[in-house]
């Protein structure tokens, strides 16, 4: 009797740990900040994106190679060149088991048309959206759009039905720190649900049985994301293998991560220009000392420019994982040339005598925002550029807290010198125009305003021939860069850092698909 | 009884505590190290040419220069550079100035509040003896620096971001301060029971001297020994607590660090091998507290009669 309970209890041992071992398998996943909302449309921020694309899919999808491929669209075409026709697949579900339809579709991209989210400066020339059966789309622009479908492929799209039911109808608005169901839970016909939400601590990812793709590897079951602000706590939870992944990997301990034969670590150019802005609006500084705003005189954003050491920060701050900027946008996006990423060169004299004739020889107060927990050492970034101001008389006071603060304060329009990091998800130059160039664009917090560089912009979402598109892309680059209405530092350089039997391929946009990933 | 009586070094010289201080190696050596980490500390202008607190005065390419005996090392930086290029030494001697001046103001803001209470709650008895005994007992349930953590808290609260930074130092001390005084409220309420009843109380009452006067002059001096010995070991305490603060990100900020907050900014660097940047201020810290504990366990000895041989 006592042996036959042993065997027993023995038996449903191996049957627990065999089923446990082969099938469910779970990927726990770290990085420094969390994604700062579900819901889909209502903040146009990095790791919001990552979270959201396990759970969500839009029309058209980057593939690993970056490249524009079918997702929720099978198939599309232009009719002309205002009118696009998209076939959408019949068997796409949502984690409900609801089918997805056409109603689903219009009604998404209607909703991240509205005031309160992020993304209808993507989406700013589709003028009509309606549904041409149960599936089929017709999406009508204002004018010819030749980036269309790599705008869209960043708009997800959710159910009507589960929106309506949960009143989720409009975005979040997340600037005015509005709570929402959507915000909290999250139901798309991507690979993964989302089971467990707890903000900043722990978000669990479950397969999606009713996905209509096939996962890479069927023994990728579960997601944990499990956000460790600490570089030094995020690197020995790797270390000791209590996280799987960690997709921004501390520059200066990769060699020590490296040197783990458990562990692995991997590099790449990051699509991501990281830069500081300087309010010309103002008409006063609101951390100033000078009663006036200095960031209005170009010789002053000059001198701060050339005051920046940008190659030590790479030595020191960014250990050569990093590549010095003259533009914010990097290579590979439709419209950077070498030439225009050139900086101008560091030179503190030069800094000095240009802060003087523009009428500050003794420098003045100024506040830098930076985020603590974005970019790879943000604010280690900050500090050094406080020192480096501090050489030719501007008393930098640094402010660094974390993401969700920084940028919903950026929005406020409470900053007068600020940190941000600009990736270009469309490939396009149209994309940084747009956001931060044009006047009154909702990233634009250096309140830039150019009739030239507008006018450009409108050739862009509006021009054709591909030749005078380009012209106009390189006109509004020459008239920004020249007047260093930003201050360009680096293109970042992510590294992944992964325990040797995880495979999360690495991209370029630091999105992991973890329908690709998979054990060996 | 010679000469020596007369001058006050001399009656020094002839006391117990002279006597047993030079019998005591730990108390020499322990106040001998105090004394040197207060020089260096309160005379640190005179000693390092640098001024780590003055961001344009450093050089982001000195940054992660090694301790100067090793290999990379460079001689100027004896003790090595962090990750801003600032010199670890002067660093830490700017870093423990803040952590002593906390501190000390902590300790004597917890010294007076304690024993005023104590005192006057010994002193007075009744209702006023319990409600501030039953304040200490409740207070000593939660741990210090949750008690500290939580004033911090509600300090920043209150204080506008602006003033943060310049006030952070005062919500220190205050918060450091408000989380001690118990232990002092009860060593002086228990030491004060026991004076009140003595005849040279009794004989100040009958020729009529005020309360405050007996409390002040004539018990408070007699109270101070145990006082005093808890008051060093509370400043070990105290600048533990600062450091700990400093530590969880609450303390002072990181362009004016105190040792709490270097070792914190070094901890991210622990695993890529720029080990200096944390070890010196931890190291620090430990001869730091270490000495002053001991120097209090020589003054426990030495104060309590009981104790003695």
């Amino acid at each position: 009797m006592k042996t036959k309970n042993i065997v027993k209890i023995l038996l449903s041992l191996v049957l627990v740990f065999s089923f446990s071992s082969a099938w469910a398998k779970t990927i726990k996943w770290s990085m420094q900040g969390d994604s700062l909302t579900l819901d889909p449309h209502a903040q146009n921020e990095g790791p919001t994106t990552q979270v959201s694309r396990q759970v969500y899919e839009a029309l058209v999808q980057r593939g690993l190679d970056m490249k524009i491929g079918p997702a929720l669209a099978t198939k599309w075409k232009a009719t002309d060149p205002n009118t696009w026709i998209f076939t959408l697949r019949e068997d796409a579900k949502f984690s409900d088991g609801s089918g997805m339809t056409s109603a689903d579709v219009v009604f998404s991209i209607l909703r991240a048309k509205q005031r309160t989210s992020d993304f209808k400066e993507y989406i700013s020339t589709v003028s009509n959206v309606e549904a041409v059966g149960d599936y089929a789309v017709k999406i009508t622009t204002s004018k010819p759009n030749p980036i269309l479908l790599n705008q869209l492929s960043n708009i997800f799209i959710m159910s009507k039905a589960w929106s309506e039911k949960n009143f989720a109808m409009s975005p979040q608005n997340w600037d005015a720190g509005q709570e929402t169901f959507s915000a909290t839970n999250a139901m798309g016909t991507g690979p993964f649900k989302i089971t467990l939400r707890e903000p900043n601590t722990k978000t669990v990812f479950k397969r999606n049985k009713h996905w209509w793709g096939e996962m890479k590897d069927k023994k990728v079951t579960q997601i944990e994301l499990l956000p460790i602000k600490n570089a030094a706590t995020r690197v020995a939870a790797l270390l000791s293998g209590e996280i799987d992944l960690v997709t921004d990997a501390p520059v200066q301990d990769l060699k020590r991560i490296g040197s783990s034969s458990g562990h692995k670590v991997e590099s790449t150019a990051q699509m991501r220009t990281i830069f500081l802005g300087m309010d010309q609006a103002a008409d006063k500084l609101r951390t100033g000392n000078t009663g006036d705003n200095p960031f209005k005189k170009k010789e002053v954003r000059q001198a701060l420019y050339q005051a920046i050491d940008i190659e030590a920060i790479k030595k020191k701050v960014m250990r050569g994982l990093s590549e010095p900027a003259g533009i914010i946008t990097f290579p590979g996006v439709n419209g950077y040339t070498a030439d225009l990423d050139k900086r101008l060169p560091y030179d503190v004299d030069a800094a000095k005598n240009l802060l003087a004739s523009a009428g500050y020889p003794n420098g003045f107060d100024v506040e830098l925002r930076c985020p603590n927990d974005r970019y790879v050492n943000d604010e280690a970034i900050c500090t050094a550029v406080v020192g480096m101001l501090g050489k030719i008389g501007v008393n930098v006071n640094l402010f660094a807290q974390t993401k969700s603060k920084h940028f919903k304060e950026l929005k406020d329009n409470q900053g007068d010198f600020y940190m941000l990091g600009w990736g270009v998800p469309t490939l396009d130059s149209h994309y940084v125009f747009h956001y931060l160039y044009e006047s009154g664009a909702s990233w634009n917090k250096v309140n830039f305003s150019n009739s030239e560089v507008d006018a450009a912009i409108r050739v862009m979402e509006g021009e054709v021939d591909l030749d005078k598109r380009n012209a106009a892309i390189a006109k509004a680059w020459k008239i920004v860069k020249d007047d260093i209405s930003y201050l360009p530092l680096h293109h970042q350089v992510i590294s992944w850092a992964a325990k040797s039997n995880v495979n999360v391929p690495i991209r370029p946009n630091n999105e992991p698909l973890f329908r690709t990933a998979s054990f060996n | 009884m010679g000469d020596n009586s007369l001058t006050t070094w001399g009656r020094i010289k002839d006391s117990d505590i002279y006597h047993s201080f030079t019998k005591s190696p730990t108390a020499i050596v322990s106040s001998v190290i105090l004394f040197v980490i207060f020089f260096c500390s309160f005379f640190v202008e005179l000693i390092t040419p640098y001024n780590p607190f003055d961001p344009s005065s450093l050089s982001l390419m000195d940054a992660f220069t090694p301790p100067s005996w090793t290999e990379d090392g460079l001689a100027k930086f004896i003790l090595g550079t962090d990750g801003q290029g600032r010199d670890m030494l002067s660093t830490i001697l700017y870093g423990s100035r803040i952590s002593l001046i906390v501190g000390f103001s902590a300790i004597i803001f917890s010294l007076v509040l304690g024993v005023g209470l104590g005192l006057t709650a010994g002193f007075f008895g009744g209702k006023y003896e319990m409600i501030v005994m039953r304040l200490t007992d409740v207070q000593l349930t939660v741990p210090s620096i949750l008690m500290a953590l939580l004033v911090d808290g509600i300090a920043r609260g209150l204080i506008s971001r602006e003033m943060h930074d310049e006030m952070a130092i005062y919500v220190l001390i205050f918060a450091i301060g408000i989380s001690e005084w118990p232990q002092f409220a009860r060593v002086s309420r228990a030491a004060t029971l026991v004076e009140k009843n003595k005849d040279y109380v009794s004989a100040s009452t009958i020729i009529g001297v005020s309360n405050l006067i007996i409390m002040f002059k004539h018990i408070l001096p007699n109270i101070l020994r145990p006082v005093l010995v808890i008051g060093t070991i509370g400043l070990a305490l105290a600048i533990i607590a600062e450091s700990t603060l400093s530590f969880l990100g609450v303390g002072v900020p990181p362009t004016t660090p105190s040792l709490g907050t270097l070792i914190r900014l070094g901890n991210d660097f622990l695993f890529s091998g720029e080990w200096w940047i944390t070890f010196f201020p931890a190291i620090f810290l430990v001869i730091l507290a270490f000495s002053i504990n001991l120097l209090g366990d020589w003054m426990r000895d030495t104060l309590n009669p009981k104790l003695k041989k």
